[in-house]
């Protein structure tokens, strides 16, 4: 899982123009000021980095069946579509 | 000041091949959107659009003409002779250099850049066509009918996402109110239904996946279309010496700019360019019987836009009917704005209101008349047409009944 966290972690501070150790895996990407572009943006470094696709529509967040609400959260969705082969 | 009146208009688009057929369409509430046939489609995660079906372009043009000509260009010459044909002003000598070409276009010639792209990337070939230059450039669709037509006077294309069209319109508009020109050909055209201009909107992770569902609770974002939407915007006094048939006055048009977020829409910058169309037209908010929305099925759009009518608006927001058509064409970007005015053409002069198919589940953010699923008999005055594109560019028309 570490693995997963510290990937996650170095695209997620990349994004909210943070350090490395800045970013805890509770943030919210809200709290990072990650906004609506920059999750779309962070999901695509996400894809590229792990060569998954994430089931994202930026249209309603809170429709989507995946938690991306914080760090963690991040972590384990990656993890569970690199093991389930979502390319 | 002049009168600016319509004395003709053309169209082709996921609902049909000219007026008539997409007509037909927005009465029967009929949707144009289905499963896309282009190439590599099985590498897109987008698989829907409003395409242009059943359309051979041999059918209509040579093959010299297709070597110059781009889907768009092709899409915009088919509506400009539907346009002119009922209009039946013909350009010689004054009027020829007194008249021009407005047009709406995002892409341009897409389907050229594409399949060049691929020819030289992909396919690692060293040479292209001599005149995919010509062929790609945004403005080739004015150009060819100025030069078809003999337009000789102010011409050229306007590039604004998602308002191209209106913007286009309304800059007509201003050349044959001001004086500048007599006639002038406006309207937009869009052919971005190839793999780059889908795989470049999927990105963005606001297209839907099944359906086009403007102001319902559970619509999950846009779908692409594609098309061509042409009107002859014509001085009323010489309308009017030549005996033309005049389908509507444009009386007022508003641009304004958001100056905020490059994809997020504003309710500032919808509601000043609403009010602004109208008090340029010297329109009562309480004479606008029928806004066709820019609507396009995305979450932030549909309240955004539904909010600023209720402020313009107040109470009269619940007497008016406002519908989106993208729900049937789908989003034609450059050209949907050309597309929806017929949408108010058809309501002042046929006395129907085209639906928003697709709806589904009331959103109380959306809490408008927004027409649902059925067309509609109604006699209307006056009707907008909002545009409000990506950059925060929004450009509204009002038009009203002639006669």
């Amino acid at each position: 899982m570490s693995n997963y966290t510290d990937r996650v972690i170095k695209i997620i501070a990349h994004q909210a123009v943070l350090e490395i150790e800045d970013v805890k895996e509770t943030d919210t990407l809200e709290e990072l000021g990650i906004d609506s572009l920059g999750l779309v943006e962070s999901i695509f470094a996400i894809e590229e980095e792990f060569d998954i696709t994430v089931p994202y529509n930026a249209n309603d967040p809170a429709e989507n069946d995946i938690d991306l609400t914080t760090v963690k959260a991040v972590a384990y969705a990656v993890k569970n579509l690199v093991e389930n082969g979502a390319k | 000041m002049n009168r600016v009146v319509i004395t003709g208009q053309g169209t082709i688009n996921a609902l049909g091949m000219n007026v008539a057929e997409t007509y037909s369409a927005f009465k029967d509430g009929r949707c144009g959107i289905g499963p896309l046939e282009l190439r590599d489609v099985e590498r897109l995660s987008i698989r829907i659009g409003g395409q242009v079906k059943g359309y051979d372009p041999e059918a209509t043009f040579n093959r010299q003409q297709i070597a110059l000509y781009d889907r768009f260009t092709q899409f915009t010459l088919i509506a400009a002779k539907e346009a002119l044909d009922q209009s039946g002003v013909e350009f010689h000598d004054e009027l020829a250099q007194q008249s021009g070409v407005i047009l709406g276009t995002a892409g341009g010639g897409m389907q050229t850049s594409d399949e060049n792209y691929r020819s030289v990337y992909e396919d690692r070939k060293n040479r292209v066509h001599p005149f995919i230059v010509p062929k790609l450039m945004n403005n080739a669709a004015c150009s060819h009918v100025s030069m078809t037509y003999n337009l000789q006077g102010p011409s050229f294309t306007v590039a604004t996402a998602c308002a191209s069209s209106n913007h286009a319109m309304g800059q007509a508009f201003n050349f044959v109110r001001s004086g500048m020109a007599k006639v002038m050909i406006t309207g937009g055209s869009e052919a971005m239904l190839c793999f780059g201009g889908i795989k470049a909107w999927e990105g963005l992770r606001v297209m839907s996946k099944d359906a086009c569902r403007p102001f319902s609770a559970n619509r999950n974002g846009m779908v692409q279309g594609e098309g061509a939407a042409v009107f002859v915007f014509e001085d009323y006094d010489h309308a009017k010496k030549r005996g033309a048939n005049i389908l509507a006055e444009v009386v007022g048009f508003s641009m304004t700019s958001d100056a905020a977020d490059i994809v997020m829409p504003s309710k500032q910058g919808a509601s000043r360019a609403i009010s602004g169309a109208m008090k340029d037209g010297r329109t009562n908010p309480d004479q606008v019987g029928y806004i066709n929305a820019h609507g396009t099925g995305t979450a932030a759009n549909d309240k955004t836009e539904c909010a600023a009518v209720a402020d313009v608006f107040g109470h009269h927001a619940n007497h008016l009917m406002m519908s989106s058509t993208k729900s049937m064409h789908g989003h034609a970007i450059g050209g949907t704005g050309a597309i929806e005015l017929l949408a108010c053409t058809m309501a002042l002069n046929e006395s129907v209101i085209a639906p928003t198919v697709g709806y589904q589940e009331a959103d109380p953010e959306c809490a408008l008349d927004i027409v649902p699923n059925k067309a509609r008999e109604a006699t209307v005055e006056y009707t907008l047409s909002n545009a409000f594109a990506f950059g925060g560019l929004n450009a509204v028309l009002a038009l009203r009944k002639f006669g």
